[in-house]
């Protein structure tokens, strides 16, 4: 463990943790931009300087790792002047369009220019001016928001494995883009989105949805597939309008495109929410005097025509069409497939009963095709 | 005529551009129809050489005629055959076109260490080199000495990095050394991008063995057995000399496995630079060796315990590196009687701007500025007033007139606000306008900006268009404040050095210059007559003389008046171009 002090409190910490994390640990805030834990130190925004007795100029807290009997300050005048100036410099750049932008509420920019209470810029000057042109259904990307953080450029880097996009150009011009500035094509896991601390990169689905602040929290697991992620739905008015998923997790908070955007069947009319049973052709008869007495309960939008039924009812009709077959064809004429949205304990289940009950070796799993 | 003949012809990037091949082959041809090459054969040579600084007068031709040498300056083909009829079959030279005196003033005060081969030696012959004692410090190294020893040599002769941060070699050396590791690298910084600046490039093109020979000795004494030379593309003649220079050492046993024998393997590769300033600093130039995005990265850790592919790495520039060969060959002491007491030894400068011998130069440290502007480089052109001189390029600063007496060395020149850098020197005289002057470094260094921080990114262009605003006569009252207190946050916030220095050339020339700012804001006046916005033309009535001269330059039809009549200019149409100004006989035009 290193001994070191920070505002004059003594901390300890093990070796090797920066300066910025020893900071948080005794619960004293430092700003970033440009810092996530779960990434590579990067060192961009420089609102994280601190000043290290003996060191000549402040240094980024984010990159520097301690020391043992190092004497840290992480707030002074000095530093909240300088603090100030970088944030001056990055509005100086930025839409300032809180009123209509997607992430008000829940953006650090915003949050930083309120605690500086940077209202008139002394920098005012040119304004990078993009327009945005992505055709694909998630990422909305503007790029006039993007304060080069290099977050998101990381995240599809370091943890997604796939490197869709990176830092072009130089100086003020430079610029978060696919190869070549071409559409942007790659996984949209969305991962970009979920760490990006302004309004740059938001999804395509969120728009004029409803903000942070209106919305409830329902923290839940992903239906997709076994990994069984933990999933944080943001619901307002008891629907669906945005994906997350908290740091301290079993998926540490990342996600797949399907986690993250597929989840407009949760509110989807199509949805099946009760068990149907078909009504075949020749009962045609039966369809129409049921018709006339429930309505609500015929299903006919699909090509043959259903009827809701309880699940006792349902299932009792599946073990007894099985008993049949199985009495008539004997039990390897019945094969299983098993899904990759279920989770390791049902497919073992799965087997079990094609084994077991039915009595057959028939059974397989959909990852194989 | 049964004599020695040595010919040898600037061919270095000035030499080349002046025509040097040409009259290469004019001296081919001319020994050859004239009979001189079938008459000494052997005797007879011509050689190519690396520039020898003053490129302002080449093509530079030695003719070495019985070991006697005559330079003759600006050197065209058809000037050959007389040189060869007169000089070499009559023996008497052509006084009229050989060097004045102010090429042997131009070098009177030098001191040339690394320097010393370049534009004597064959750049593209190995045994050029290894015939003025090429490749023996390597020798000597290897066969008598432990890396400790070298790396002694070099710490005793108080070298410094010459790439512009000025630490001691031989300590960083000695670190590399120290380090435990199964792979270490030794690489060679040649990524020069200053504006004005061409130290490297003339070095590598000149002598390109005394770097291969300084690195490999650096491999040697730090324990690296791969090298790269991270070189701009910019330079292709530099490139292709390295190219050649690495192929003869690989052919002589300099380089490749078991090295003279012993068991020391070493080989360098050349990496190519796509032309980015940043890549200059260190970990920016590491990133782009890994097939990355030049940008930079916090240190520490620095280079030397974690650099290429995390491995220990031993970064040095091109100057340093040449360096080191002639320290082993001549000793520690030797080197070391050079400069001052903290800076040892030469630096190579690059003398660029109003100054009438420009080039390239190698001093003591210590030396007086004067010594440079008005011995060395001849004073200013055209006898003009000199005003300042720009030294370290876009991260240094300007030292005023009233300063030039300060010494050249890393602590004077830092203590006066500016650095020793690469060794860019630009000379300024009245006609420049301090502010325009920091505008352009801005432009420079805003452009060049890797954008990875917040100050460098948006800082330099607030800087810039604070700067565009003054010289374009909109400044505003507290606009000088505003700029210094910028350039001071973007100082200290900065990641790498490119940020951390580019406000240098704003706040030295508000520091020495405040004046021609307040001109600027508060008069809307450019004194220097640069800021084109800033400028009116106006036909001084008493000194015209109706002619017309500059009615019929204008191209804006902004001049009207009757001949011999006093002429007068629009302002609303004039467009500054300054014509009138140029074309006017009898001084009538003022400009201000």
């Amino acid at each position: 463990m290193i001994d070191l002090k920070i505002n004059g409190i003594p901390v300890s910490v093990p070796e090797g943790t920066t300066v910025l994390d020893a900071a948080r640990f005794a619960d004293i805030p430092i700003p970033t931009l440009c810092h996530h834990p779960k990434l590579s130190p990067y060192g961009g925004c420089r609102l994280c300087i601190v000043e290290i007795k003996g060191v000549p100029r402040p240094v980024t807290s984010c990159t520097t790792p301690v020391s043992a009997g190092m004497e840290v300050t992480t707030t002074n005048p000095n530093i909240e002047k300088l603090r100030r100036t970088i944030l001056e410099l990055l509005l100086s750049d930025h839409p300032n369009d809180c009123m209509v932008c997607e992430k008000a509420g829940d953006c650090t920019l915003q949050e930083l220019a309120y605690f500086y209470g940077v209202r008139e810029n002394r920098f005012a000057g040119e304004r990078r001016i993009y327009t945005k042109r992505d055709g694909n259904p998630f990422l909305e990307r503007d790029m006039e928001k993007c304060i080069l953080c290099g977050k998101c450029v990381r995240i599809c880097d370091e943890v997604q494995g796939v490197g869709a996009i990176d830092i072009a150009y130089r100086g003020f011009t430079a610029k978060v883009c696919p190869p070549f500035e071409k559409d942007l094509n790659c996984e949209f896991c969305g991962q970009c989105v979920s760490v990006c601390p302004t309004g740059a990169l938001t999804g395509k689905m969120w728009g004029q949805k409803g903000r942070q602040k209106d919305i409830k929290e329902v923290d839940t697991t992903c239906q997709y597939c076994g990994c069984g992620c933990s999933l944080t739905l943001h619901v307002k008015r008891n629907e669906v309008i945005r994906v997350s998923s908290r740091e301290n997790t079993i998926n540490e908070g990342w996600l797949c495109p399907k986690g993250r955007f597929g989840y407009s069947f949760i509110n989807s009319p199509e949805r099946l929410t009760k068990p149907l049973i078909r009504i075949s052709p020749k009962d045609k008869s039966e369809v129409k005097s049921q018709k006339s007495e429930k309505n609500s309960s015929l299903v006919t939008r699909h090509s043959s025509l259903f009827r809701e039924a309880s699940w006792d009812e349902a299932l009792d009709l599946v073990a007894s069409k099985f008993k049949k077959i199985k009495g008539k064809y004997g039990p390897d004429s019945i094969g299983g497939l098993a899904s990759a949205r279920c989770t390791n304990e049902e497919n073992y289940l799965f087997q079990k009963f094609m084994r077991a009950a039915i009595g057959t070796n028939n059974v397989d799993h959909c990852a194989r095709y | 005529m049964k004599n020695d003949l040595l010919i040898k012809i600037c061919m270095g990037t000035g030499g080349l551009a002046a025509g040097g091949s040409e009259v290469m082959d004019a001296f081919k041809k001319q020994l050859r129809v004239k009979g001189i090459k079938a008459d000494i054969s052997k005797h007879c040579s011509i050689h190519r050489v690396g520039c020898r600084g003053l490129c302002a007068k080449d093509v530079l031709v030695d003719i070495i005629l019985n070991n006697v040498k005559t330079t003759y300056q600006f050197i065209k083909p058809y000037m050959v055959e007389r040189i060869i009829e007169e000089h070499v079959i009559n023996g008497n030279p052509v006084e009229e076109w050989a060097v004045t005196e102010d090429y042997h003033q131009f070098h009177n005060k030098q001191i040339k260490v690394v320097l010393s081969d370049c534009g004597n030696i064959d750049p593209e012959d190995i045994e050029s080199y290894l015939n003025v004692g090429g490749y023996d410090a390597l020798k000597q190294v290897i066969s008598t000495m432990s890396p400790k020893d070298t790396i002694e040599i070099i710490k005793k002769s108080g070298l410094r990095g010459r790439g512009g941060a000025g630490f001691p070699t031989g300590v960083k050396w000695e670190i590399c050394f120290k380090e435990t590791s199964s792979q270490k690298y030794i690489i060679c910084n040649a990524d020069e991008g200053d504006p004005g600046a061409f130290m490297d490039r003339s070095v590598i093109e000149g002598n390109p063995h005394a770097v291969i020979e300084g690195m490999i000795i650096g491999a040697y004494s730090t324990g690296a057995d791969k090298g790269y030379v991270y070189i701009r593309a910019e330079y292709p003649l530099a490139v292709e000399r390295l190219k050649k220079a690495l192929n003869q050492a690989r052919q002589n046993k300099f380089l490749g496995k078991n090295i003279l024998g012993k068991k020391f393997d070493f080989d360098i590769k050349i990496k190519l630079g796509a032309g980015a300033f940043v890549c200059g600093e260190e970990t920016a130039l590491i990133a782009s060796i890994e097939g990355q995005r030049g940008m930079p990265r916090a240190k520490p850790p620095f280079p030397v315990y974690k650099g290429l592919w995390e491995k220990p790495t031993v970064i040095n520039n091109v100057e340093t590196l040449a360096n080191v060969p002639y320290i082993i060959r001549n000793g520690a002491e030797w080197y070391s009687s050079f400069g001052t007491e903290k800076s040892k030894g030469t630096k190579v400068f690059a003398l660029t701007g109003k100054i009438k011998n420009s080039g390239l130069i190698e001093v003591p440290m210590g030396i007086p500025l004067r010594e440079i502007i008005y011995d060395i480089g001849g004073g200013i052109e055209n006898n003009m007033a000199f005003k300042a001189v720009q030294t370290g390029g876009p991260s240094g600063g300007c030292i005023p007139a009233d300063l030039l007496d300060i010494k050249v060395d890393y602590e004077s020149l830092a203590q006066v606000g500016s650095i020793v850098g690469s060794g860019g020197m630009v000379v300024l005289d009245e006609n420049d306008c301090m502010v325009n002057i920091a505008k352009f470094f801005l432009q420079f260094t805003q452009s060049e900006s890797c954008g990875k921080c917040i100050p460098c990114r948006i800082g330099t262009k607030r800087l810039l268009e604070i700067l565009e605003r003054i010289t374009c006569g909109k400044g505003r009252e507290g606009d000088i404040e505003l700029l210094e207190d910028l350039a001071n946050d973007v100082k200290a916030t900065s990641l790498c050095g490119l940020g951390q220095t580019a406000p240098n050339p704003i706040l030295s020339t508000i520091r020495y210059f405040r004046d021609e700012y307040e001109a600027h804001i508060t008069k809307k006046k450019c004194p220097a007559g640069v800021c084109k916005d800033l400028l009116s033309y106006v036909v001084i009535a008493e000194f015209c003389k109706g002619c017309g001269a500059c009615k019929r330059v204008c191209p804006s039809s902004a001049i009207s008046g009757e001949k011999k009549a006093v002429h007068k200019i629009d302002p609303d149409l004039c467009v500054k171009c300054g014509a009138c100004f140029e074309a006017c006989k009898f001084k009538a035009i003022g400009k201000g």
